[in-house]
């Protein structure tokens, strides 16, 4: 099979600038990147896999801009698309990760004893804590292009490594497709769960596509640790919990994660990594760590404040609302987790949230009482 | 939404390996597939590339519809029916009412030969319409093409509609170019096409790069549109208030051969061939293209016990005003013919008329508190 559908042989016959996207409304990172000469250089090219310049960035072109976030626009089929296409990647990663650049090295630490604090944060504003990250499993294609064969191996594969988990991590696994509706709700509302996939984000990138095969959620028996399998990558791992305590979150984090990673590699399956890009994930804005740790924090003064978006912005962390990604946030409670995903360890990018939280929820208390946080604003991390 | 089933490293895994879970499907597709057609088809592709992956994806996604049966598939290039006849054969026959794929597709556009049809009482019959489609040589269909492909399909079209004049005398309206009041304005009178949410739709990748390369051109009077690039290259529309439906079929032939006169002089004929008509996107639109309807009131027979097995036996189908997937609204319905293959324009417009004539007819004994008993049709 030729080339990508994307993979339509015709379109060959059509010069480049009659293929060319039409970007004059968009705003995401691979708008801002792509350039008639690179969509040149690159439109014959394929991973070995097949998949092709226009699969990189058809979620772009359909998905012109959002309100809350700007996205990227563009997605990996495999491992081998940010080789392919790094002409277009690399700038778009420099772009999105505050400068990196193609020769940089990207450091891993989930020592979890390398935390200072964290265990404290306040849990009248703290209200939940938690951790994720991503990984993809070497030798399949990723969710925007595994066929069903490759995603269902890449489940297979999960629950065996996921059954040998014992002690606090022993859990169960629950296929989507199984699942009753009741049970789906309860999840999605317990914020265990992904969404049934309506995020045109996610859509015209084809990673709804067979939904729910071979789709499902294994959590340990007290739901503080989770895995998704074949989401938006082939597995997101959670550690959360109710209330502040970011250190135990983390240190549950930093353990499961680094059982599961033994039981794959004991079952010949290495995780997709780098010691440039650190974890190959699906979208390029999460390489490196793979890592958002964030805290469900009530914050209605300090979030009407006039410094707030310029407070975030030296901590580097983001706002988010409590539904994910492309949600507005409720009730004055915010979904606030670390900016960065490339070029720290996810120690450093937890050890930002833990400090960074900790200071606005004494903003938070200095603005109820009427005080000014003029004296307590940060430097720029 | 794309469809990536282009992915090399499927041919790595087995036939039932690969093979979808439509244990809780009910479409043409998910009845028809079985694991043996396709490890058949799995290592096949059309010259464009499109694969049965590709032409399942859609019913794969879209496991039922609460008002229609879909079809669950769909074609990338006028060779996917024939590299997938094992596969769309038996689907076409169990949609097309047992056509055989030795059948022989007839076409008739004289419009000469409508018999009535002018006067089908406007108190009931609010508005009529008939549509087609039609498919340019050359091209692949829109659940595969490129955007070179779209906008090469938009400018022969622009140039060929430019030509026509007369009562055919109109302007093209990029999609693009709209805005969002023009747009909405179109969609509630009728004229334009749904932005791509349908599920049906955005899993067959048609909505990929939206609105790049679609519009609509109508004529002066909004009598005579033609959609670029929706669900099929082409959709020719003729429509008018009331229940004229011979004026409107007549104004669709006549506009319809003015311009495959002029597509066939630019060197670009229409998909065509003589077992299966006109082809197009949607193996249930096969043959004429053709549904011709009206939007009529039926408050009464639309709740009477019998209301489905009269369609059933007149041929006809009903909808929802706002289109395929929609619910009917106070009353009013979308018959149109059910038939696209094994029927000419004529004789399916002929159905639409001689039925909703008989249906009005019912309709207003109803409303006298008379019986319908004895008006029933026998099957068509």
């Amino acid at each position: 099979m030729p080339f990508g559908n994307t993979h339509n042989t015709m379109k060959m016959k059509y010069a480049s600038d009659q293929e060319y996207p039409d970007l004059s409304k968009h705003n995401n990172h691979m708008a801002k990147i792509l350039t008639p000469a690179m969509y040149e250089n690159l439109r014959s090219k394929e991973t070995p896999s097949g998949f092709t310049l226009d699969d990189v960035i058809q979620t772009g072109i359909d998905n012109p801009g959002h309100p809350f976030i700007m996205t990227v626009g563009c997605v990996a089929g495999d491992e081998e698309t940010y080789e392919v296409f790094k002409e277009l990647l690399d700038p778009v990663i420099e772009d999105r990760h505050g400068g990196y650049k193609p020769s940089d090295k990207h450091k891993t630490d989930i020592n979890p004893d390398n935390l200072k604090g964290g265990d404290d944060l306040d849990s009248d504003y703290v209200l939940s804590s938690r951790v994720r990250t991503g990984r993809s499993v070497r030798g399949f294609c990723l969710p925007p292009h595994c066929s069903r064969g490759e995603r269902r191996a890449v489940e297979q594969l999960s629950i065996e490594a996921l059954d040998s988990l014992s002690g606090d991590l022993q859990g169960k696994y629950y296929a989507l497709k199984n699942m009753s509706d009741a049970e789906q709700q309860q999840l999605i509302d317990d914020h265990f769960l992904f969404d049934k996939p309506v995020s045109p984000l996610l859509l015209a990138s084809g990673m709804g596509r067979d939904w729910p095969d071979a789709r499902g959620i294994w959590h340990n028996d007290n739901k503080t640790f989770l895995v998704w399998v074949n989401e938006e990558d082939h597995l997101r791992v959670i550690s959360m919990q109710k209330g502040g305590n970011m250190k135990e979150v983390f240190n549950r984090f930093c353990t499961g994660l680094t059982k599961i990673e033994t039981l794959f590699k004991e079952r010949k399956h290495e995780f997709m990594w780098n010691e440039h890009l650190g974890y190959v994930l699906t979208c390029p804005s999460n390489l490196g760590t793979g890592l958002r740790a964030g805290v469900h924090v009530k914050l209605p003064n300090l979030s009407k404040n006039a410094k707030f978006e310029d407070v975030l912005k030296k901590l580097r962390l983001q706002k988010r609302g409590t539904g994910g990604v492309d949600t507005a946030a409720v009730g004055g409670v915010f979904d606030i987790s670390n900016a960065d995903r490339l070029g720290f360890s996810e120690v450093e990018l937890v050890q930002m949230v833990v400090d960074g939280v900790r200071l606005m929820v004494e903003m938070e208390k200095k603005l109820e009482k009427g005080q000014s946080i003029d004296d307590i604003m940060p430097a720029q991390k | 939404m794309a469809k990536n089933c282009h992915n090399d490293y499927k041919m790595k895994f087995s036939g039932d390996e690969e093979f979808p879970d439509l244990s809780l499907h009910n479409n043409h597709m998910a009845k028809v597939l079985t694991k043996e057609i396709y490890a058949k088809l799995r290592g096949k592709s059309t010259p464009s590339g499109f694969t049965v992956d590709d032409v399942i994806q859609t019913g794969v996604d879209n496991p039922g519809h609460p008002f229609i049966m879909t079809v669950g598939c769909v074609a990338g290039d006028e060779e996917s029916y024939e590299a997938f006849k094992e596969l769309l054969d038996p689907i076409i026959s169990d949609r097309h009412g047992g056509y055989k794929p030795t059948d022989k597709h007839a076409t008739d556009l004289n419009f000469e030969n409508l018999k009535g049809g002018d006067d089908l009482d406007p108190n009931y019959v609010l508005s009529s319409r008939v549509r087609t489609g039609r498919s340019i040589k050359g091209f692949t269909l829109p659940p595969h093409n490129s955007r070179g492909e779209r906008r090469g399909i938009e400018k022969l079209s622009i140039e060929a509609l430019a030509s026509l004049d007369g009562e055919f005398k109109g302007k093209y309206y990029p999609l693009s170019g709209m805005t969002d009041a023009e747009q909405d304005l179109l969609i509630n009178d009728h004229f334009l096409f749904d932005k791509p949410v349908s599920p049906l739709l955005t899993c067959a990748g048609m909505a990929r790069d939206w609105p790049d390369g679609r519009g609509i051109w109508h004529n002066d009077n909004k009598t005579f549109l033609v959609w670029v690039n929706e669900e099929d290259h082409l959709r020719v529309i003729s429509m008018q208030q009331g229940g004229n439906m011979k004026e409107v079929f007549r104004r669709f032939c006549v506009g319809l051969q003015n311009i495959e006169g002029i597509f066939k002089k630019h060197n670009h004929g229409f998909m065509w061939n003589e077992h299966l008509g006109y082809i197009l996107t949607c193996p249930s639109n096969l043959g004429t293209g053709l549904r011709g309807g009206v939007h009529v009131k039926l408050p009464k027979l639309s709740t009477h016990a019998k209301f489905e097995e009269i369609l059933t036996r007149l041929r006809l189908q009903k909808r929802g005003t706002g289109g395929v997937d929609t619910a009917s609204v106070g009353g009013v319905f979308d018959i149109s013919n059910a038939d696209r293959l094994g029927s000419s324009e004529v004789a399916q417009v002929q159905m639409v008329v001689d039925g909703v004539k008989l249906m009005v007819e019912m309709e207003k004994k109803l409303e006298k508190g008379e019986s319908i008993d004895g008006m029933i049709p026998a099957q068509k």
